[in-house]
């Protein structure tokens, strides 16, 4: 019977906790930016020119930073100011705002590439403005952001390795703290790289699915 | 002058210092990956199964692992194993330009693929080797072509080289960290280090806007054969 | 002399400027029952315009729109829904919905508008597709169609709605020249069960053959209009002839 040196029995019963925090790391983080995309995506096309610019200013601003300092700025640098987060609310936060920014991008260059036409030959049929949201541009708006707004999100499940700075203890975490006790460096990060790849690749190919799921000709991306 | 404010004016000078290393490895690392991108976008769309297999494993690796993670692979594993002696800017560059090599092998092989089958086949039959094809007729215009999608790589490279702290390349990320943990004035320095990287992000986007509006009136200058 | 009563819609002196340019300047129409009016005139005249604000595409600044002796209340949205709903609109590129199939873009508003049901939907759809002759294109979405099959698309939606009306915005002017027969056929077919029509246009052949009245149009004003008989016959120096001559000799040149 094959079995398991204790070192990887370790290593293993590690990385998979680690693998349990990095998803509860995610999916709220994922569902968020998404969430906070589509809201400020939508404002900064729509919106009268305040907002545009507050949404704008969001955009850039997550956008233009490293999402480490975002992190240290929620975690180490809030108390400064009497607010304390703890490690996985920092994380979360700074993963949702950063990953929320990025969407925004997504969302608006999809609303923005819907014609007018689309609208008007709603309306020349006698749909209201609630009907033409809902039945024309929400569903086109999907199909030319999913590919974008999907990458994203395999962006953030690589950048959910960055909670660990933060001491909160996810794969990245777990498998720096086995591989410093045991010096075993290349194995360690090595197999915690199979995870992070095994975690993407399977967001892709989910991705592709819910793309070939959705796709209609004239909607690809190139 | 409140303490938080005083303490990143003393602070800025050392922090900007950074800010040259910053650009060191950003730079050395995009020249890096440009060089890794173009030859794997080559052997990408032109080589044969078995380069094409093992090109496409090599962006599937780079693309699917945080940065994070190859830094702490490669630094503190693979360059001891191999028993390299880098720095730790040379180990952020190496990672960092193997990473982007990544994505801009994707991208190049986008552009090469988009480029009119004609203009390889009109340099070849002016008589043209394959290679000099690629040098004087295909690689001016992909280039070309791939500036827009270079700028966001740079962005992003920029980003990601704030993580090079974690191995201890004294850049601005590090130094951040190094001054806030004497003063615990974590807020204000790291907003400030946050506005650095702010700038240099902008500036270089900007930059790279600038040069593909430059480029932009073709004129495909023929090198010359050496 | 056609009396009030046969009229189905009444265009009051509307206007339309945006920015400080007048588009349409206190223009009027009236149309019958089974009437059809051609607008012509150089581009920016005005034609496309008047269209959209027939059907309140386009909000007029000021004038009345009287549909079937009703008049239509700008401010109020439910006039404006239920005005467009019987006032078809066809447009020169087409605005077919891209993300659903020939089928679906003439069902969702049954469904949604007229809140048919799905398979009463779907059998008017096929209907109306057979009668444009795309009865096998169903499944295929507006990307995989070409430009005349668009347009025969965009009309047979329309006439799911049971317009009243049908507006029709040059038609054709999108289409390769090989794809306009197609579509002037459907037109013509339609003119023959009696459709009431405005239709903007610079084909000869729908000028001459189905116009009961031509409207000359420029710089926002109607500055003729009357039978294409009167207007057109030989020797007559009106603007209408005049312009249609220059298209004659453009269809002369093209062909």
């Amino acid at each position: 019977m094959f079995e398991l040196s204790p070192f990887y029995q370790e290593l293993l019963t590690s990385l998979n906790r680690g693998l349990l925090m990095s998803i509860a790391l995610i999916i709220p983080s994922a569902i968020g930016g998404v969430l906070i995309g589509i809201i400020a995506g939508s404002l900064r096309t729509f919106g009268d020119p305040v907002v545009k610019a507050i949404g704008d200013t969001y955009a850039a601003i997550f956008r233009g930073t490293p999402l480490v300092i975002q992190l240290f700025i929620l975690y180490f640098g809030l108390p400064n100011i009497g607010i304390y987060l703890s490690p996985y609310v920092a994380a979360v936060v700074g993963f949702t705002l950063c990953s929320g920014a990025y969407q925004s991008e997504y969302v608006r260059g999809a609303l923005l590439s819907i014609k007018s036409g689309q609208y008007l030959g709603a309306q020349a049929l006698g749909f209201t403005t609630l009907q033409v949201i809902f039945w024309i541009i929400v569903p086109q708006a999907v199909r030319r952001a999913i590919h974008g707004c999907g990458n994203e999100i395999i962006y953030l499940i690589k950048y959910s390795s960055l909670a660990f700075i933060v001491t909160c203890v996810e794969l990245t975490g777990e498998g720096k703290t086995i591989a410093t006790e045991y010096f075993r460096f290349t194995e360690v990060f090595t197999i915690l790289g199979l995870y992070y790849l095994g975690l993407v690749s399977l967001a892709m190919v989910i991705l592709k699915k819910i793309e070939q799921r959705l796709y209609v000709p004239g909607f690809g991306h190139n | 002058m409140p303490h938080a404010l005083s303490v990143v004016f003393d602070s800025l000078p050392y922090l900007l210092q950074g800010s040259f290393l910053t650009i060191g490895i950003v730079v050395a690392a995009m020249c890096l990956g440009l060089v890794l991108g173009i030859c794997m976008a080559v052997g990408l769309v032109y080589g044969n199964r078995f380069v094409k297999y093992l090109l496409t494993a090599y962006v599937w690796i780079f693309r699917g692992v945080p940065v994070v993670v190859l830094l702490f692979l490669f630094y503190f594993g693979l360059f001891n194993f191999l028993d390299l002696q880098f720095s730790a800017f040379t180990a952020v560059t190496i990672v960092l330009g193997m990473t982007t090599g990544a994505y801009q092998a994707n991208i190049f092989r986008g552009a090469i693929l988009s480029l009119p089958k004609g203009q390889f086949n009109a340099a070849i039959g002016l008589g043209m080797s394959e290679l000099q094809a690629i040098k004087n007729i295909v690689l001016p215009q992909i280039l070309r072509m791939s500036i827009p999608a270079w700028s966001n790589e740079y962005s992003i490279i920029l980003k990601d080289s704030a993580l090079a702290f974690v191995i201890g390349a004294p850049e601005i990320m590090a130094r951040t960290q190094f001054v806030a943990s004497r003063t615990y004035q974590h807020l204000s320095l790291y907003i400030t280090a946050g506005i650095i990287y702010f700038l240099l992000t902008w500036a270089g986007v900007i930059a790279l806007r600038r040069l593909e509006r430059h480029l932009r009136i073709p004129g495909y200058s023929h090198q010359g054969n050496q | 002399m056609m009396t009030e009563t046969d009229q189905i819609l009444r265009v009051t002196d509307i206007s339309k400027s945006f920015g400080g340019n007048t588009i349409l300047n206190a223009v009027s129409v009236k149309l019958a029952k089974g009437e059809i009016k051609v607008l012509i005139g150089p581009s920016g005249g005005g034609k496309s315009t008047l269209l959209q604000c027939i059907n309140c595409l386009v909000v007029p600044d000021a004038g009345a729109i009287e549909l079937e002796n009703e008049t239509i209340d700008f401010r109020r949205k439910q006039d404006l829904y239920r005005l467009r709903q019987q006032v078809g609109m066809i447009f020169q590129d087409f605005n077919l919905f891209d993300h659903l199939t020939a089928l679906d873009n003439i069902t969702i508003a049954l469904r949604r508008v007229k809140k048919m049901d799905k398979n009463q939907a779907r059998q008017r759809a096929r209907l109306e597709l057979d009668q444009v002759g795309l009865g096998d294109k169903e499944a295929l979405y507006p990307a995989q169609l070409s430009g005349g099959q668009k347009q025969r698309l965009a009309i047979a939606r329309a006439l799911a709605m049971d317009p009243k009306i049908l507006l029709l915005d040059e038609p054709t002017s999108a289409l390769d020249p090989t794809l306009i027969g197609e579509v002037i056929a459907v037109i013509k077919g339609l003119a023959v069960k009696g459709m009431t029509m405005i239709m903007a246009t610079h084909q000869i052949s729908l000028i001459y053959n189905l116009a009961d009245e031509i409207l000359f149009m420029e710089n926002g004003r109607i500055v003729e209009q009357g039978p294409p008989a009167a207007l057109l016959a030989a020797g007559n120096t009106s603007r209408s002839q005049g312009f249609c001559d220059r298209l004659n000799e453009l269809a002369e040149v093209d062909g």
